[in-house]
């Protein structure tokens, strides 16, 4: 459908050649691109408009021959469901510390690494980034004995400390500090990517800047910033959508029961409970089409407001 | 640094020129930045000690609860195991006695014996537990990782092998299908090109729920997934997915793709190449940097997976890769933390080596995805 539509609107050229030359190039695109498409179309679009359909049927996997439409009776349930307050409650209060710390530590730190004055950057770089490679399971159970209350090494200087040994995975008030550590463990990516952005700010800007007397901070906030602008644009709306899909470490470190007292029922493992622990494909879907929803308007959100940050200079690519 | 002669306390002393002054404050400068990196960097690297420190305890050395895998030396006399102690002695000196018999309290009258001499008694008033323990460090890293090894209860060889299996046919996948799409991408003339590569690039930011429970209804009715799925069938929805290409590697390899000149694949046209023999004998060839760097993206992927392979592979442990395969571990040695960060430590060994290994195609291709976006 698309190959006739194309080749019609496609340049004629003089030798007859030429235009069957061009088409033939056409079709051999689209049998490479295939694989693509076909799994844009299976894995993406089909199932997107099926959770949809789902959204709207009473559909449990352990109960095949009971599917029905119950309209809106998904939806209803949004408004009983008496853990989908404290699912958004628990992802909001991760969001407020994890989503301003998942862009100022990895800019904290590549700013550091891009110091002229730091020695041995590479070797450094590389072991900032190391922690991000280690499975998350791996990662989770050797934060839960670092953190451990009695035997971990963070209270063991904490208590030498005299600041007392707090109950890190445990308490409902240091849960989301605890998990936000864990997470930064992994900052090494984000942290090459700014890096590697800042490294690309041409240097006569530095230069002309230190020419007119600007300081440091005057420097980063004026030049550096807004030349990474668009990178740090980019993670920030890939934290949001991670927050969105935080999943593994609670689940790993509670088994999924949201302990202590909900505070771990984060989004996606409610919807993950939903969907997967009572396999009901109807609500489910219902869970993942509201987060969807909302995960892009905030992204849309983000759009609007780049323009007022984000610096889009001619040296860009697109 | 080769100035490091002239800033010794002696000469910058002597010299008082404005030059040299400014020179200390550069090697100042120097030193505050890269110890203050260094600090972090301790922090960030406290984890992988704690786990290799903790895999080296035996159980004796983690109930014992030092930091360090220390054992308290002892003395076995009259069939007893009597702790080494660092005993003060009348003239001020202090010599290392055996502890016979050790009593609560403060002001407490201690009786130890002499090793090399046991009819030799002596008595020390005080409490005996601020003496210095005489105590050796013990390494049992590697009988504890044995040991895990070994265990009955969860196989950690056929871990491997099914960590092996679905990372190699998934990679298998995605070397075909992204390099084919990148190829589509950088070379040929497609209508609306750049819409269908906004579409591409956009599906990273798509959050994977929206499709996951359909995805999942649909292996699990067509007897891809669940407990009684055939043989090695709850490999399928892990395995062939990557066969479909994926926004990341696309992306990457079609950055790299529009690098390379067009004229070896116009030459190579012009010698009867059909688009096949160009991609295979001229772009591949070409592109073993990149095409290394999306090969160990997707092994390190595949090794460190956890969501989907504990979804589709629900209760068949025989076919559980081994990120899945240690939190099952975590079940059954839940109280030793020794034999825990043990298995920990052989979840992340391979990915760790193949980063450092080749992490110049690791982090250029990170740099490439990341910033050109």
């Amino acid at each position: 459908m698309e190959i006739a539509q194309s080749s019609s609107s496609s340049t004629v050229t003089p030798t007859g050649k030429g235009f069957s030359l061009q088409r033939r190039q056409q079709i051999w695109g689209w049998v490479f691109l295939s694989p693509w498409l076909i799994g844009l179309i299976c894995f993406t679009v089909l199932p997107m408009f099926a959770s949809l359909l789902f959204s709207f049927l009473n559909f449990k996997l352990g109960d095949p021959g009971n599917i029905y439409f119950n309209n809106f009776g998904n939806y209803e349930y949004l408004l009983k469901d008496p853990l989908l307050g404290p699912a958004f409650m628990s992802t909001l209060k991760f969001a407020l510390i994890a989503l301003p710390l998942s862009i100022i530590v990895p800019i904290g730190l590549a700013a550091l690494l891009n110091s002229k004055h730091l020695i041995g950057r590479p070797i450094f770089r590389t072991l900032f980034y190391m922690p991000y490679i280690v499975p998350v399971v791996s990662s989770a159970y050797i934060w839960s004995g670092v953190l451990n209350t009695d035997s971990g090494w963070l209270n063991r200087i904490l208590f030498d400390l005299g600041l007392g040994k707090p109950n890190w995975l445990f308490d409902i008030n240091l849960i989301y500090p605890a998990l936000n550590i864990i997470g930064l463990w992994g900052v090494g990516n984000a942290m090459l990517i700014m890096l590697a952005s800042m490294q690309g700010v041409p240097t006569e800007l530095y230069e002309a800047a230190r020419v007119d007397g600007a300081g440091g901070l005057t420097i980063f906030r004026r030049i550096t910033f807004p030349m990474i602008s668009p990178v740090v644009f980019y993670n920030l709306i890939l934290s949001v959508i991670g927050i969105f899909r935080y999943f593994e470490v609670p689940y790993i470190l509670k088994e999924g029961t949201g302990d202590p007292g909900n505070s771990t029922l984060f989004y996606n493992i409610h919807l993950y409970k939903n969907a997967f622990g009572q396999q009901d494909m109807g609500y489910g879907s219902t869970l993942a089409w509201l987060m969807f929803v909302i995960a892009m308007g905030m992204t849309l959100f983000l759009f609007a407001t780049a323009r007022y940050w984000v610096y889009y200079g001619s040296g860009e690519q697109a | 640094m080769t100035t490091q002669s002239q800033t010794s306390s002696v000469e910058s002393y002597i010299n008082t020129s404005p030059l040299y002054a400014l020179q200390l404050k550069k090697m100042a400068l120097y030193a505050t930045v890269t110890l203050f990196a260094m600090l972090i960097l301790m922090g960030f690297l406290t984890p992988f000690a704690y786990a290799v420190v903790t895999a080296s305890k035996s159980e004796e050395q983690v109930k014992a609860g030092t930091v360090l895998p220390y054992t308290q030396e002892t003395f076995t006399y009259d069939g007893k195991e009597l702790p080494l102690l660092e005993v003060p002695q009348p003239d001020g000196t202090f010599r290392i006695m055996a502890g016979l018999k050790l009593m609560r309290g403060p002001q407490a009258k201690n009786e130890f014996i002499n090793p090399s001499n046991t009819e030799e008694i002596f008595i020390w008033e005080g409490n005996w537990r601020d003496l210095k323990q005489i105590e050796t460090l013990e390494i049992h890293l590697w009988e504890n990782i044995v040991q895990v090894w070994e265990s009955k209860q969860v196989n950690f060889p056929v871990m491997i092998r099914n960590t092996m299996a679905i990372a190699v046919l998934g990679l298998i996948g995605t070397l075909i299908s992204c390099i084919s799409v990148a190829y589509a991408f950088a070379r040929f003339p497609i209508p609306r090109k750049r819409m269908l590569f906004l579409i591409l690039v956009s599906t990273i930011i798509l959050p994977s729920q929206v499709t996951l429970v359909p995805t999942f209804a649909f292996f699990s009715a067509i007897g891809w997934t669940g407990r009684d799925a055939v043989g090695f069938a709850p490999w399928l929805p892990l395995i062939v997915p990557h066969f479909f290409a994926n926004a990341y590697n696309v992306f990457l390899l079609r950055q790299y793709f529009l690098t390379l000149p067009k004229e070896l694949d116009e030459a190579a046209m012009i010698d009867g190449a059909g688009p096949f023999r160009i991609l295979l004998s001229v772009i591949i060839p070409q592109s073993l940097p990149v095409i290394v760097a999306v090969a160990i993206f997707h092994l390190v992927f595949a090794w460190n997976d956890y969501f989907m392979p504990n979804l589709y592979l629900l209760g068949r442990d025989d076919l559980k890769p081994i990120a899945v395969g240690i939190q099952q571990f975590n079940y059954v040695f839940d109280i030793k933390p020794h034999l825990l960060q043990s298995s920990m430590i052989l979840g992340l060994i391979v990915p760790v080596l193949i980063f450092l290994f080749a992490q110049r195609f690791f982090m250029r291709g990170v740099v490439i995805t990341g910033v050109e976006k």
